[in-house]
């Protein structure tokens, strides 16, 4: 059975982490799920709700009723988009006089948002539509060897009442998924706690603090990569893991990868395949401990 | 802006707006607000608190229960926030705290007390659809990199849509008084 997507980059991913993108298309096509690109785009809205609610509403809403006109479900790599676009999906849908409004700004260019769209984080798409079953098939060369820590980020927890997936304060998904390719996902302290990427630009000092806690337990648990599903935090972790141990004094050289990327290892694709070159952090170590097995 | 004077300067009944509260009571995210008892759970959760001298979500909730309007709409300290939602997820009273600093900060952004970086993402968003302005350089590899050309935006009908926005409105007459 195969499914089918409307796929939704987002703004952070094109511009930055072109490795998620290529690591998530490639593992996606071979695991049978197609994806159509989007008719026409424009940001999720989630950047601009800090300064204005009103025009992130009316963004998202523009992208769910141009997603309703295709018929498809949405699938997006980052956890910002899909928890903006369930977020308002759910808002509009439920409340009929402010549906209203925000048609009447979509209105002009022809545009009407009825609430049908659903949208989906890869995360999902791979637990709930491909299924662990099937992932577990898929995997050509466990990675037995292989001890890492997980960042699932805020977006695709919180608020647990809007959101509804997994358990916020105790998620479980990308554990599952990282544990299907055979490697070994740690526990560590304040595992759910948020990198620190959307007080960027406002104190970069705190908001490279906040990584910095979190590199700091991932090291102390001797994880060999942190595995993330958000390009916000990817950047966090691994662009910014250099400048984090200048300004700080540490040393982590501890490698982030996408999830895809670690899937499509297990799966038996190679680094070049799956973008590793495009990655700040030295990952020859981890890519040693892993052809060391086979 | 200036930073939050949770001690030091005393409060005056002059700078209290007691209906302040209820203003923001109606607005969608901070219907709950009256609701807050100063338990301290958002701050000592709070992953931003941790690691910032003045940043405190039980402070920013304290303030606009009693109508210290003017004081924490233009404190600096209000734009820190990550959003990362764990204090509306743990709130025992059920307030959505995330949401009430981000009605705040709505209400400052229109009296034009905003961080650069949104002044520019918006720009680049009314321009370009996307809020980075993405190099013509990594538009160009994506198909060295197997990629599909990025979905085009359509800035026109964008500016249509947001017609009528106050905050989209006064960034742009302010763009067009620098440029004259």
């Amino acid at each position: 059975m195969s499914s089918k997507y409307l796929i939704f980059l987002g703004c952070a991913v094109p511009y930055r982490v072109s490795s998620y993108e290529i690591s998530s298309r490639k593992v996606l096509d071979k695991l049978g799920v197609e994806l159509v690109e989007m008719p026409e785009f424009n940001c999720c809205g989630l950047p601009l709700d800090p300064v204005s609610h009103e025009t992130m509403l009316i963004l998202a809403a523009r992208n769910l009723a141009l997603a309703e006109q295709t018929g498809l479900s949405i699938i997006t790599l980052c956890p910002g988009c899909a928890g903006t676009l369930k977020k308002v999906n759910k808002i509009l849908k439920e409340d009929k006089a402010q549906r209203e409004q925000i048609n009447s700004h979509l209105k002009e260019s022809g545009l009407e948002l009825k609430g049908s769209v659903e949208t989906k984080h890869i995360l999902q798409v791979l637990t709930e539509d491909v299924g662990l079953e099937k992932i577990k098939n898929a995997v050509a060369r466990p990675l037995t060897m292989l001890k890492v820590a997980e960042h699932v980020g805020c977006h695709l927890l919180r608020p647990g009442s809007v959101i509804g997936f997994d358990e916020p304060e105790n998620p479980q998904t990308l554990k599952k998924l990282i544990e299907v390719t055979g490697a070994t996902c740690l526990d560590y302290m304040d595992e759910t706690e948020c990198c620190g990427a959307p007080s960027v630009g406002v104190s970069d000092k705190v908001a490279l603090q906040l990584a910095r806690h979190k590199l700091n337990h991932v090291k102390m648990v001797e994880a060999q990569a942190l595995i993330t599903i958000c390009p916000f935090c990817h950047i966090m972790f691994d662009t910014n893991e250099l400048r984090i141990e200048r300004m700080f004094n540490e040393t982590y050289r501890i490698p982030v990868l996408h999830y895809p990327q670690l899937l499509g290892l297990a799966m038996g694709m190679t680094p070049e395949e799956l973008a590793f070159k495009e990655l700040r952090v030295d990952t020859s170590k981890i890519l040693q401990v892993i052809e060391g097995v086979n | 802006m200036t930073e939050i004077q949770s001690s030091g300067e005393p409060i005056k009944a002059s700078e209290i707006d007691p209906k302040f509260k209820y203003e923001l009571t109606r607005m969608h995210g901070g219907e709950k607000l009256l609701r807050c008892f100063q338990c301290g759970t958002c701050t000592s959760d709070c992953p931003v608190a941790r690691f910032s001298n003045d940043y405190r979500p039980r402070t920013i909730i304290r303030m606009a229960q009693l109508g210290l309007k003017k004081r924490v709409l233009s404190s600096n300290t209000l734009w820190l926030c990550a959003a990362c939602f764990t204090c509306t997820d743990r709130c025992p009273q059920g307030i959505e705290v995330a949401s009430v600093i981000r009605i705040l900060r709505n209400l400052a952004a229109e009296k034009g007390i905003v961080p650069q970086v949104f002044k520019d993402q918006s720009t680049n968003i009314l321009n370009s659809g996307y809020a980075y302005k993405i190099p013509e350089l990594r538009i160009k590899k994506r198909e060295i990199q197997g990629l599909p050309p990025l979905p085009k935006s359509n800035p026109k009908n964008i500016r249509r849509a947001l017609k009528g926005i106050n905050f989209i409105e006064k960034k742009e007459k302010e763009e067009e008084q620098r440029e004259q």
